[in-house]
């Protein structure tokens, strides 16, 4: 890796865990009690303890804050960033912060010990996502789980190993060296003997800890364990639907809760009549300032009382709807952030001179809308009191993060929250808030029993968040041979991350202005990047066009980049670009950059009906690298899963608002895709063993929508510039 | 009010108002939360189950129209802790992510399968219309749904 592409990589990710997180607070913990290791190990039930210690927990986003003790439970040492029990037996218990949450995690880094430690990948058991039992992390986003945790993992792992041949060489009174670790055993190759780990692990107490970077890694050129086609494991939960997730958690006694929302966004109470609620046999209604909601034994009696709260609102303050919302978002680019901006601006010569010179000039503007995450399971929370102890199952991808609002919320000591996150439906960026938890919390407070809320999908529709909406101008200047000379690209509001371009460009200029904004915005699969690819892609073939060149070839013609020229070569090579146009209608695109460490390009053949103008998505074809493969079968589908989920947001997906109101809050009215939409997808995995694997569950997305939107130009001479690029088709001439 | 139900082969009484939906009357009142909630419209397919053998959205059906119906739903297709066919396909064709749809997928492909033993793409595709995947698995469950059908086809079926 050059060193320009580093200090890409490394801005890259700075921006892409700070950027969409800027209303979340990351504040140190003010206290660390100390427990030892070894007694905390005892504990356990003795056996070989692993923990890794992480030195700067917010450079890597974790470690913080594990002294702490919680529900009966010792406290973990402090600045554990993950740890690996192997106990007396041989169980491997494997305890991380992170969660599963569909992208199967919980699979690709068991095989990641596996691979390290020896041992099959069914002995081992991964706890995930319980702040009781896990090290604390900052939460499962921003691709970070496969490069960060994995590498910790297999150190943990692999240090493990070697203190199990140690105790082999001092069971066996032998040199270390020689000895072999295989399946679950220590082999000793000179006499034939074997002893198993977990009988080795057999009245020890040693506690062993490894700090980043500490053993050797084995080369993931030599795996054969991780690098391998593997199945989500335990997995038959899930068709016998016997798998509980967050909204499938039932306590004892448990009563059902629902929240009274104000019809707009910023309404406040003003008039409560409860009640005929309160007249509803078992139902309380729980009150607090603004918070307004209800409890009853069952749901649909719940669902009863609350429509029997009579309620008065004092009107809701003028909000700008998705109408004016590409005007309202430029004129209100956020000076106060100018610091913020800086930061993100980056120049090379001087676009001025660039454009003075050159033979051709192009201005545009590129839009994109709000879109909602949409999980298919909605938030879901149940709250739990006990003798002023809080415990919470709820779907999130920030358990502590959701723990550390709870004990904000309620002023109680960290210790008495306990947050549990069973594997959910998912969340896609979209569930790193606690709003639900924490008013289930308050409903279970004021019921006196076990709470759970489910948020309906209205309520997900409206009041979680959403991926941001952005406007984005670009300004190029192409040269008498075609190349281009100058290059602007400014983004309002959607984010920073992969703003700039991975083309060589002799004068340019790249940018973000964070602005006002009027909804509720925060992460999202790539947000930032999908929209930026969005633009520079489709203004890259506009160049293209007006170069008279073909897509491939000048995109080609500006890139030095080694890996993405090779990702761009082998998706075009599998669709046979430029593709042959055999019917009406049909057309090629293609879009693809760099993100996340990542590199993809993306191939798409639509065809558009010349009658009503309805746009189908033929085939796509997409080469993703993402350095060594842990898990081709998990890698391949969260490519084919991005591009589906990606067709959404390039084609239709759009959310509409409009005086503080979402005018599309469920799935009939915000379109997402289906079956009908499914086209033939190709998934190029290009496996670069000799190169750390980066995250996959984002970068693939980024390069579907200006694939599509150059096939639509490629089909019909008409170019959008707005994402969604056709929800009602495209109307032409 | 009493509902009489027969539910995966059970008979239950549940004292609730008719209007209820058989999702709630599922999951809340007898503890089968395997159906899933995942719009209460009728458009995701996440709480499909089987009533009389035909595919239905339990969230918009009032459970007063099911009395003395038979039910089934993902928890009553295994026999003897064995899995049906077209769980064991999703299960070898790892036809899912998060999971949260493949119960009402699973159960509207016993369904089609049951209708339409060999159906063509366009075909599945127009039956599984209605069921959402968000994490966008669905040409692994269309190479389940083709699993399924072959194991059917040589002898799976009951
Ligand atoms: S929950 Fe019934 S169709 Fe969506
Ligand atoms: S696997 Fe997540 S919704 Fe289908």
């Amino acid at each position: 890796m050059n060193e320009k592409e580093t200090v890409r990589e490394e801005e890259t990710r700075a921006n892409e865990t700070l950027a969409p997180e800027r209303y979340e607070l990351f504040a140190p913990p003010a206290y660390h009690f100390d427990l030892e290791r070894r007694n905390f190990l005892k504990v356990m039930g003795g056996g070989v303890g692993v923990f890794l210690l992480v030195r700067n927990p917010a450079v890597l986003g974790q470690g913080r804050e594990s002294g702490q003790r919680r529900f009966g439970r010792p406290a973990l040492p402090e600045n554990v960033g993950a740890w690996l029990h192997i106990a007396p037996g041989g169980a491997v218990t494997v305890y991380t912060g992170k969660v599963e949450i569909g992208q199967n995690i919980r699979t690709s880094l068991a095989q990641q010990v596996a691979e390290e430690l020896r041992v099959r990948l069914d002995s081992i058991t991964m706890v995930m996502g319980d702040t009781a039992l896990v090290p604390f992390d900052m939460g499962t986003f921003g691709s970070m789980t496969t490069p960060v945790m994995g590498p910790q993992l297999r150190r943990i792992a692999s240090a493990a190993r070697d203190t199990l041949l140690e105790l082999a060489a001092a069971r066996w009174k032998t040199a270390k060296g020689p000895l072999v670790a295989e399946e679950g055993m220590v082999r000793d190759p000179a006499s034939g003997r074997r002893v198993a780990y977990g009988v080795l692990a057999e009245g020890q107490t040693l506690a062993k800890t490894v700090v980043a970077a500490d053993p050797p890694l084995i080369s993931p050129e030599k795996w054969t364990v991780a690098g391998k086609p593997v199945k989500k494991i335990g997995a038959t939960p899930f068709v016998t639907g016997r798998h509980l997730y967050p909204s499938d958690i039932v306590r004892l006694d448990m009563v059902y809760g629902k929240v009274l929302r104000p019809p707009a966004y910023g309404a406040t109470l003003a008039s409560l009549d409860a009640s005929a609620a309160k007249a509803l046999a078992g139902v309380v209604v729980v009150q607090d300032a603004d918070f307004v909601g209800v409890v009853a034994p069952k749901p649909e009696i719940a669902e009863k009382a609350l429509a029997a709260l009579k309620a008065t609102w004092n009107p809701a303050p003028a909000q700008p709807s998705s109408k004016d919302l590409f005007d309202y978002l430029r004129k209100n680019a956020a000076p106060e952030n100018a610091q913020e901006e800086d930061r993100f601006a980056h120049t090379v010569g001087s676009v001025e001179t660039g454009l003075a010179a050159a033979r051709q000039t192009f201005a545009q503007t590129y839009t994109v809308a709000y879109i909602a995450h949409a999980p298919l399971e909605p938030r879901a929370a149940v709250a739990e009191w006990q003798e002023g102890k809080l415990t919470v199952w709820t779907g999130t991808q920030r358990p502590f993060g959701v723990r550390d609002q709870l004990v904000e919320t309620f002023h109680l000591p960290a210790d008495s929250v306990h947050v549990l996150m069973p594997d959910m439906g998912s969340g896609y960026g979209g569930k790193h808030t606690g709003e639900c938890a924490i008013e289930a919390a308050r409903l279970a407070k004021g019921a006196g029993k076990p709470v759970k809320l489910i948020w309906t999908r209205e309520e997900e529709f409206t009041w979680a968040y959403f991926r941001p909406a952005g406007v984005i101008d670009v300004r190029a200047g192409l040269g008498a041979d075609g190349k281009l000379v100058a290059w602007e690209m400014i983004n309002y509001n959607s984010g920073p991350s992969a703003v700039n371009t991975p083309y060589d460009i002799p004068n340019q200029t790249t940018g973000f202005h964070p602005t006002k904004y009027p909804l509720r915005q925060g992460s999202y699969r790539a947000l930032a990047a999908t929209a930026n690819h969005f633009a520079r892609e489709s203004a890259m073939s506009e160049l293209a066009h007006m170069a008279g060149a073909d897509q491939l070839d000048f995109r080609l013609k500006h890139l030095s980049d080694a890996r993405l020229k090779t990702v761009f070569e082998s998706a075009a090579k599998r669709f046979s670009w430029p593709g042959k146009k055999s019917e009406p209608g049909q057309g090629f695109g293609i879009g693809g950059g760099i993100e996340k460490g990542g590199r993809v390009a993306t191939c798409a053949e639509v065809s558009v009906n010349p009658k009503d103008g309805s746009v189908r998505v033929r085939r796509v074809v997409v080469a993703f690298e993402c350095g060594a493969i842990v898990n081709p079968d998990g890698l391949n589908d969260q490519v084919a899963g991005a591009q589906m989920m990606g067709l959404g947001g390039a084609l239709f997906e759009a959310i509409e608002f409009a005086d503080g109101k979402i005018l599309n809050p469920r799935f009939s009215q915000y379109r997402v895709p289906r079956f009908s939409d499914l086209p033939r997808i190709e998934v190029v995995l290009v496996n670069r063993a000799d190169r750390p694997p980066a995250g996959a569950g984002e970068t693939p997305i980024c390069g579907l929508a200006p694939a599509v939107a150059n096939a639509i130009f490629d089909a019909t001479g008409i170019r959008l510039r707005s994402m969604p690029l056709a929800p009602h088709g495209v109307k032409q001439a | 009010m009493a509902i009489e139900l027969n539910v995966n082969g059970r008979s239950y009484s549940v004292d609730t108002d008719p209007g209820t939906s058989l999702l709630t009357v599922l999951r809340d009142h007898l503890g089968l939360t395997g159906s899933k909630y995942g719009c209460g419209e009728g458009e995701c397919g996440a709480c499909t189950v089987l009533i009389n053998g035909n595919s239905r959205r339990s969230c918009i059906t009032p459970v007063g129209h099911v009395h003395r119906q038979k039910v089934t739903t993902i928890e009553g297709l295994e026999r003897a802790g064995k899995l049906h066919p077209v769980q064991q396909a999703f299960l070898d064709a790892d036809a899912y992510q998060c999971a949260y749809c493949t119960a009402g997928m699973i159960v509207t492909t016993v369904a089609l399968l049951d209708s339409n033993p060999h159906p063509t793409d366009a075909q599945i595709a127009e039956f599984l219309g209605g069921n959402i995947c968000r994490c966008g698995t669905y040409p692994r469950i269309l190479a389940a749904v083709r699993l399924a059908e072959r194991a059917l086809a040589q002898g799976g079926a009951r």
